[in-house]
């Protein structure tokens, strides 16, 4: 078995200032499979095709921006090594019981120093995508209502201590350094990190104040659903940010949007297929601009101020 | 799809709306915006700058004013790491989420311009 340790990012908490306006648009705008509330008012979510119960939870709050970003590793064996391994880093890190996030086993959790609660868990309920696991249809309903990705695929988070983000990512959980936009002193200003076989499953940037969300990504199969997601986008008056185009970074074709609460969101496509060996592609901070929006070559001001 | 619950170009859909200026202070610049719009939303839909553009749903703070002239109401809630009730108190808000009542003059204080409320 090739993936190993970290399979996949699991599941985003997100704060909304309002919950039934984010639950119309996490459901019918984007397009997230209705999962269900929990007594704590925790709305749950998944995308089409994922398999676990859920991969997106939003709660209202008075503050926007993301409480907490988990992976799923491949045991319980893993989950306790990875919670030694963190202890003996130096990293605090507490358990959640199981069930206090629905269909959810045991979490670990721990902060960064940038600010963020990144937790690890094992289990959590297969309920499948509803297409079966035997002689299933290739898709159904729920990949054509609202802009429907198909998957989590990764967030990009900021704050202040990228280096130990990327130390622990790296020398504990076993991700691997994709690109990297680096200033001319060597300074490290955003690293792409990969646990899989993709460009990336979390990024971190270098941020003045910590804690704070840049976006969370989600899947589409192809570059024509990233249009048909502008689309939907414009038809439902959801402020855009960039795009639709390609980064040159991950050489994803992206847009990039914002909630009904101010969290950034992505919906993208493409990139390529990422391994351990290769070596990292390295982006000098003057090249930022065609890094982020390949086609019009141009900084986008939003891309470092605009953080929930 | 969702039913159009008009957080930006809602002139269309809402009943009863006139034009009114929205003046920016340091520049004196000014743009006519529907009082059935956001502030903001207004000023980006005309092309026009002055005011950064941000997440237009009260989350970022990027478009952060002082309000010094002028009615206005909010129509969104504002995330309070960014405006507390005594900056709303003194007119300091999210330009995404007011919508003016009439001529409106405003000071930009977001990133940029900060702390012009706080004491
Ligand atoms: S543009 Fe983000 S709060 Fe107004
Ligand atoms: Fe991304």
């Amino acid at each position: 078995m090739a993936i190993t340790g970290v399979l996949r990012p699991g599941h985003a908490q997100i704060r909304v200032l309002d919950l039934e306006e984010g639950v119309k648009f996490y459901r019918d705008v984007l397009g997230l499979v209705d999962m269900g509330r929990d007594s704590q008012g925790r709305h749950y979510f998944k995308a089409w095709d994922e398999r676990d119960h859920h991969s997106v939870l939003i709660r209202q709050a008075d503050k926007t921006g993301i409480d907490l970003f988990g992976f799923k590793v491949d045991s319980e064996a893993t989950l306790e090594k990875f919670e030694k391994d963190l202890q003996a880093y130096g990293v605090t890190t507490k358990r959640i019981p199981a069930g206090e996030m629905m269909n959810t086993g045991e979490r670990v959790q721990f902060t960064l120093n940038n600010g963020h609660a990144i937790e690890l868990y094992a289990d959590k309920k297969d309920v499948g995508n509803g297409l079966g696991y035997h002689n299933p249809k290739p898709w159904g309903p729920d990949a054509e209502r609202g802009i429907a990705p198909t998957r989590l695929d990764h967030a990009l988070l900021a704050g202040g201590d990228l280096d130990q983000a990327l130390d622990i990512f790296v020398n504990v959980l076993g991700f691997y350094l994709v690109e990297e936009v680096v200033a001319p002193d060597g300074m490290k200003i955003a690293v792409w990190l990969s646990c899989s076989n993709k460009t990336h499953d979390i990024a971190f940037l270098r941020h003045a104040e910590d804690g704070k969300l840049h976006h969370v990504s989600f899947w589409l199969e192809t570059w024509e659903k990233v249009l048909r997601a502008a689309d939907i986008m414009s038809m439902n008056d959801v402020p855009v940010d960039i795009g639709p185009t390609r980064h040159g970074i991950t050489r994803g074709a992206t847009i990039y949007a914002w909630d009904r609460s101010g969290n950034r969101f992505e919906t993208f496509s493409g990139g390529y297929p990422a391994y351990p060996d290769h070596a990292v592609i390295t982006w000098p901070v003057e090249h930022l601009p065609e890094g982020l929006d390949y086609a019009q070559r141009k900084l986008h001001e939003t891309f470092l101020t605009v953080f929930s | 799809m969702e039913t159009q619950k008009g957080n930006t170009t809602s002139v269309m859909t809402e009943e009863a709306y006139e034009y009114v200026k929205i003046t920016i202070a340091e520049t004196g610049e000014s743009f006519d915006c529907s009082t059935n719009e956001s502030v903001l939303e207004g000023m980006r839909r005309l092309g026009k700058r002055g005011i950064p553009v941000g997440c237009r749903s009260g989350g970022c703070s990027v478009c952060k004013c002082q309000v010094v002239k002028g009615e206005y109401h909010q129509h969104r809630p504002m995330s309070t790491e960014y405006i507390s009730k005594q900056e709303l108190e003194e007119n300091c808000v999210l330009t995404c989420c007011i919508k003016p009542k009439d001529n409106l003059e405003v000071k930009v204080i977001g990133k940029m311009h900060k702390n012009v409320c706080e004491k």
